[in-house]
């Protein structure tokens, strides 16, 4: 008697447990008619926080202005925003989610290469438009058998053109002769820029002394650098991310190294600047999105958009961030329909985008044609120097 | 311009063992004393670290006191975590204890991450930010590290005082001998492994704001990887002997250096790992360590 109790209690519990889950169901499907609901994988926490949120503010300012403005195919659109831990395989759970339990009808994000590619398998496998403002990894839109990835997109130009103008850069406008490599060897889109970089110099007449290696989150680079020192380089590129490039400069200066450091869109953040110190940053270039020193219109009403609502400058990840959003809207809109499948050839299909980052047109590989602009810092401040189209 | 290369990898190599011998000898202290493998050491000095950056950057307190502060907290810190996680499993096996002192790490550092961020936070430079050159050749030693080794060589010292020459480390010294026999002899056991926690992570926490002030940047996971450098350099001179984690801590900053500058620099860590295997299976008591038989 017990028994069968205790039988028809479990049985009860199970019933009420999947009732529950139903109507949940539904709730959840009937919310979705009304509004539009994009995915967000980004680094809210974890080493490159600062790319990862700052895109989000990016994000979430452009998608208040639509909203605002009446959303879009009369729909406003819902931000689904996860954390990814800037950890690629919780990037691969966080897009897997997204598609799956939250049904969005696009990805925004991740901030970097690596994580991107960590999220890009549960976005195709889902068919689900996955875009990444800053992964300027070559390989993210293309798979290794130079075979394009479908729902793969990214709206910033790619590693090997960071490279080759870095190199260019170097030899023609530096007339620098004599490089060293440092690269962060843990890291793809470093490897990246590195590789290009290596192919380039030498053919434009510069040559390699040294190329040495380092791992994320290392903290003592004094070795590495008295190595480098001893080959009296001229010129240094240190393809890497702000927190170790931060702390390389400024014990490169302490080891009396005071050659110009050049570098990627890693080196933006503010954290560069704190970690470095002002008196270790001179002679410090490097390749960029977006310069707040431009002085266009658009730019322009997006830096007085971006501090009156953060109450700070916008910096490259924020007007990355602000592009990609306008960018998936204005593919949502030429799709005519909230369909994955229809926003992704609205999306490859992109013919002079204009954004906060310049005008941009997805080409057939899924990367878009965008120009480049060169920073210098100055006593730690950027300085904009020169912009080039590609 | 090779001799100077030479030097200059010297030098760095001794700034970073200073580092590693700094944690060390915490380490080594606590388990001299009550033979626990505290894992969460490297998370004190953490801890210790961002205590020195509170009090540094919103305080605006000098360096010394934010040292000494700083040790004080870290002290309080490390009593109450022997009192809450390692006392209650005093007489348990060992595997107990190291598995809560992994737990105990853990937690601190995912605490500090939910409490305060996982971003990377910039000390304020309390130290001159000054280079000395090194027989007039380019080599160059920072101010920084004179410091840190300063520091360490005198904490080491200080502790050898402590516990060779002062009552509480008579006391710290018949605890480690056999527990039962101290308490028959009228010591307050309780009272001598909380002062042993107590230095412990004071030597920790003064750590964390010295390394702090040296890199200055600190993030939650700071602990982890010089933690486990330091268990390496107490290890390599012989666990349980404080002049043996100041040569491990030093042993091993030169060996790192060394392997970077032959162009090994992605190998570092597991030459420093492999070099812990070679010990543990050849020298298991460390360089400094006499082959005692443990009493059955």
């Amino acid at each position: 008697m017990k028994k069968t109790m205790t039988l028809f209690m479990a049985l009860a519990l199970m019933v009420s447990v999947l009732t529950g889950c139903g109507a949940k169901d539904t709730g959840g499907s009937g919310k979705e008619s009304d509004t539009i609901k994009i995915g967000l994988n980004y680094e809210l926490s974890g080493n490159v926080a600062t790319y990862g949120q700052s895109s989000v503010a990016g994000i979430e300012l452009a998608i208040d202005e639509v909203n605002k403005d009446g959303g879009v195919l009369g729909k406003q659109i819902e931000l689904i925003k996860v954390d990814n831990k800037s950890d690629s395989a919780e990037a691969a759970n966080v897009s897997t989610r997204l598609a799956t339990r939250d049904k969005v009808v696009a990805i925004l994000g991740p901030a970097t290469s690596g994580n991107t590619k960590g999220a890009t398998p549960p976005a195709m496998q889902n068919k689900v438009p996955l875009i990444s403002s800053s992964a300027t990894d070559d390989d993210v839109t293309v798979d290794s058998n130079g075979k394009v990835r479908e729902y793969i997109f990214k709206t910033c130009f790619n590693d090997s053109f960071q490279g080759v103008t870095m190199a260019n850069f170097a030899f023609n406008d530096l007339k620098l002769k004599n490089a060293a490599i440092l690269f962060d060897n843990t890291s793809d889109y470093a490897k990246g820029l590195m590789n290009s970089f290596k192919k380039t110099y030498p053919s434009l007449g510069g040559k390699i002394l040294v190329e040495e290696t380092y791992q994320a989150k290392e903290t003592d680079f004094k070795a590495v650098l008295t190595k480098i020192k001893s080959t009296n380089p001229e010129v240094i590129y240190i393809p890497g991310y702000y927190e170790e490039v931060g702390l390389i400069v400024k014990q490169a200066r302490e080891l009396g190294i005071e050659v110009p450091v050049l570098g990627g869109d890693g080196y933006d953040s503010p954290k560069l600047l704190e970690i470095a110190n002002k008196d270790s940053l001179h002679d410090v270039y490097y390749t960029n999105h977006y310069s707040p020193m431009d002085t266009a219109p658009e730019v322009v009403a997006f830096k007085e958009a971006f501090l009156a609502k953060n109450g700070k400058d916008a910096d490259a990840f924020n007007a990355l961030g602000y592009d990609l959003a306008k960018f998936l809207v204005d593919a949502i809109d030429r799709a005519g329909e909230a369909n994955s499948e229809k926003i992704k050839d609205a999306l490859a299909s992109t013919k002079d985008f204009k954004g906060v980052t310049g005008s941009l047109s997805i080409d057939e590989n899924h990367n878009p044609v965008k120009a480049v602009t060169i920073l210098e810092l100055v006593d730690g401040e950027p300085k904009f120097l020169k912009k080039l189209e590609p | 311009m090779i001799m100077e290369e030479i030097i200059q990898q010297i030098v760095n190599g001794v700034s970073l063992g200073s580092i590693y011998a700094l944690i060390a000898l915490g380490y080594t202290m606590v388990y001299g004393i009550i033979k626990l493998i505290n894992f969460a050491h490297g998370d004190i000095y953490m801890i210790g670290a961002y205590v020195g950056f509170a009090l540094t950057t919103f305080l605006k307190l000098g360096f010394f006191p934010a040292l000494i502060l700083s040790m004080v907290i870290c002290a309080i810190l490390g009593v109450i975590i022997e009192k809450v996680a390692y006392k209650p499993i005093r007489n348990s096996t060992r595997i107990a204890a190291l598995i809560t002192a992994i737990s105990v790490s853990l937690f601190l550092e995912y605490g500090m991450m939910y409490f305060f961020k996982p971003d990377t936070r910039t000390f304020p430079s309390l130290l001159p930010d000054k280079q000395i050159k090194i027989f007039n050749t380019d080599a160059v030693l920072d101010i920084k590290n004179v410091y840190i080794i300063v520091v360490t060589i005198s904490l080491m010292l200080l502790l050898q005082y402590v516990i060779h020459r002062t009552k509480v480390g008579k006391a710290m010294r018949a605890v480690s001998l056999d527990r039962d026999a101290a308490q028959l002899m009228g010591i307050d056991i309780n009272k001598t492994i909380s002062n042993t926690f107590a230095i412990g992570s004071a030597l920790a926490g003064a750590a964390g704001v010295l390394v702090g002030t040296y890199y200055n940047s600190i993030n939650p996971l700071m602990g982890v990887v010089p933690g486990l450098k330091a268990f390496v350099a107490a290890v390599i001179g012989g666990i349980g002997i404080i002049p043996g984690a100041v040569f491990g801590g030093f042993f091993l900053g030169i060996t790192e250096t060394t392997i970077s500058s032959l162009g090994g620099s992605l190998y570092k860590d597991a030459v420093a790992f492999a070099i812990l295997i070679l010990v543990l299976l050849l020298k298991p008591n460390g360089f400094l360590g006499k082959d005692v038989k443990e009493k059955v």
